[in-house]
């Protein structure tokens, strides 16, 4: 019953948003629902509940091992984003405010879906629902972004459901009676029709791996991230892209069933190898903070989807890598969109000397800056150590070499920028318009605590966490 | 299988080639209209039986399809006040070839996939892999924001004729939620159209350049 009402709680936020009559009181509702999201999902995580394997709905091991973190990053923006509607109160928020609680909800359903029509059906739903949160600020830019959002990302999904009708045509061919539950699918194992089922990998990959942002399909991810509100590119990049990731372990366990996990896995290794390798590159050139961070996510999902191609152990690493890469990247954004307003820039060129005007979300994003680049004693230094660990376990030490090169890479594009943005004497244009968006508690507070919430996952990992990813690597790995 | 049901899908394969040769957008929006219309009728026709629930699917699909969604892209042509696709990244003769080329590779490789026996003798798979790539040269191939919509509502025709094979072994709850989000995703795409083109005075997407790297 609590599983339900991680979805039915935001939803029915939402409708209340879309009710409620006061543009300034509105944004409340976002920080009540959140600490409910976030006590529900913390208990189901202590103590999870049964499943019943023919559910289509439940809190199984998979979500208990991701939807917390996804649940606490919401919280964080939430709290944030009072303070934030309150300084754009020029813009109303009824729209902005119920999409957002919508987005927890089909988040917390697509996480928690256990039928390759409804995940589909959720993820689709996400995605849509994301969009006017895109065009918040309502530019000629914003609008742009958002074109190339719908058409990249529409067609992601239409790949990924035609995608899914492949994965169940091959049941349908192989004998079975249309269950497209994915307990169903895997215990049809081998009897799945081969072709359709590489088929449907190809395609699922390919749509799914587009809503996670792998490259060559990220294309929309540094134009989205780089004009929607820091917020919005938080929950981006840690919620919708960690239910993305959690559908392709779960088409990963139906393909590897199927006997074809060999060439599920490397095909993983090669599309997450080649995320890296471009997020790299781009993170050398990039002069603009708020793309900087879409590349660094594209780098961080090539990261997730190698470990899931690196087996047992890989996964487990993978799962640890969700929280620390979703709560590091959500401090990161609420620092940068801090930053970014103060400074009335994004570039290098426009943007200096951060650190005298606004000291915190500058201290924030250079200790993000060594978090993301996997500096101890960030969660993302352990997860990232696991992750190399799991690789020479399941000697892939080539895939190992070129992930640690591209970190170095990418460290050295990332230090280059966010030292020449807090470095040095504050722009004329940005002493005046930082001091018409001075630093508040309400906007320092929530960064902090995402940033401690990362040092804690990577320091002192709660036993219940570790617990919990080992359930879901037993989940995604019935056989021995 | 069913001689009316393959008459409809070559219609509907016949319609991808018309969309891929035609500048004119009201051409185009007809074309795709009249596809939509065509996929709507054919869950009744592989029904043996009368069904109110599939019939009710498919006079919501051929009203989605066929009317609201055709004249939501009309309005925002008259809008735009732009009838045609003046300069198309692929021209129309390429893009034809492109579409007919595809059409006989969409044959061809639904000879290589393994089908049931009910469903062997259909054009289903070729018609669906046809329509999937004929969107695809219309998303790249074509400068104006309608165009391309029109490209993706052909991708989605496509990938709604796969669905069909699989008809009789899902549950409609998840065909309706299916359809549901493709058409709140249509309206979404609508609604952008119409932003952009007060945003930008145009609905010409080589204006969007302002973001690249």
């Amino acid at each position: 019953m609590k599983e339900l009402l991680l979805i039915f709680v935001p939803a029915f936020g939402a409708a209340l948003a879309v009710i409620w009559p006061s543009d300034r009181t509105r944004p409340w509702l976002l920080p009540t629902v959140g600490i409910v999201h976030v006590v529900l999902s913390l208990w189901l995580l202590i103590a999870p509940p049964d499943v019943s394997p023919q559910a289509w709905l439940g809190f199984d091991p998979l979500a208990r091992a991701v939807l917390p973190a996804v649940s606490l990053l919401f919280m964080a923006c939430a709290a944030y984003g009072v303070s934030y509607l309150r300084v754009r109160a020029e813009r109303p928020n009824r729209v902005f405010v119920a999409l957002l609680l919508l987005v927890l909800a089909l988040l917390s359903a697509g996480h928690q879906a256990r039928h390759l029509g409804l995940l589909w059906i959720t993820t689709e739903a996400v995605t849509l629902a994301a969009v006017p949160l895109l065009h918040f600020n309502a530019t000629p830019r914003a609008f742009e972004a958002t074109w190339k959002y719908l058409l990249v990302g529409g067609t992601g999904v239409a790949l990924s459901l035609l995608g899914s009708f492949c994965l169940g045509y091959a049941s349908l061919y192989g004998g079975g009676e249309g269950n497209l539950t994915f307990v169903a699918l895997t215990a049809q194992g081998v009897g799945l029709s081969r072709p359709w089922v590489l088929t449907a990998w190809v395609l699922l990959l390919v749509g799914y791996g587009t809503k996670m942002g792998l490259a060559p399909m990220h294309t929309w991810k540094p134009d989205a991230y780089g004009e929607a509100p820091g917020i919005v590119g938080a929950i981006l990049a840690g919620g919708v892209t960690t239910v993305a990731f959690t559908a392709l372990l779960r088409v990963r366990m139906v393909v590897d069933a199927a006997g074809q996990g060999a060439i599920a896995d490397r095909t993983l290794l090669v599309i997450g190898m080649f995320s890296m390798v471009v997020a790299a590159l781009f993170l050398l050139g990039t002069r603009d903070m708020k793309r900087m961070l879409a590349y660094s996510s594209v780098e961080h999902m090539g990261i997730l989807v190698i470990g899931a191609g690196f087996g047992k152990l890989g996964v487990g690493a993978a799962l640890f890598h969700v929280w620390s890469n979703s709560l590091t990247k959500g401090a990161l954004f609420l620092s940068v969109g801090n930053i970014n307003r103060a400074a009335g820039g994004r570039t290098m060129d426009q943007v200096g000397g951060m650190s005298a005007l606004t000291p915190y979300s500058a201290a924030i994003f250079v200790a993000g800056l060594f978090a993301v680049t996997a500096c101890p004693p960030f969660g993302p230094f352990f997860s990232e150590l696991a992750m190399v660990r799991a690789g020479f376990a399941s000697s892939h030490g080539a895939v190992v070499g070129v992930l640690l090169g591209c970190l170095l890479f990418a460290f050295f594009g990332l230090t280059r920028l966010v030292f020449a943005i807090v470095d040095g004497r504050p722009r004329m244009a940005s002493k005046a318009s930082g001091k018409l968006f001075p630093e508040t508690a309400g906007i320092i507070v929530p960064a902090l605590g995402l940033m401690a919430l990362s040092i804690w996952v990577g320091i002192a990992t709660p036993t219940v966490l570790c617990e919990a990813w080992a359930a879901a690597v037993k989940q995604l790995f019935p056989v021995p | 299988m069913n001689p009316m049901l393959n008459l409809l899908i070559g219609l509907a394969m016949g319609l991808n080639l018309l969309a891929l040769g035609s500048g004119r957008l009201p051409a185009v929006i007809r074309a795709v209209s009249v596809q939509g219309m065509a996929l709507g009728l054919m869950p009744i026709l592989m029904e043996s039986h009368f069904d109110w629930l599939v019939s009710l699917v498919a006079v919501f699909t051929v009203g989605v399809k066929g009317f609201v969604i055709p004249h939501l892209l009309r309005r925002a042509t008259r809008a735009a006040n732009v009838e045609r696709e003046n300069e198309p990244f692929i021209g129309f003769v390429p893009s034809l070839m492109l579409g007919a080329g595809g059409t006989i590779a969409a044959v061809a490789l639904s000879q290589a996939l393994p089908l049931l026996p009910e469903h062997a003798g259909s054009l289903l798979v070729p018609g669906a892999i046809a329509s999937v790539l004929t969107g695809f040269v219309m998303l790249i191939g074509r400068a104006k924001a309608i165009s391309q919509v029109c490209g993706y509502l052909i991708l989605e025709n496509g990938i709604y004729l796969f669905g069909l094979l699989l008809i009789k072994s899902t549950p409609l709850l998840v065909d309706a939620g299916i359809l549901l989000d493709l058409t709140v995703g249509i309206f979404v795409i609508g609604i952008i159209v119409d932003r952009i083109q007060r945003a930008f005075d145009s609905l010409d997407t080589r204006k969007l350049t302002v973001l690249r790297e």
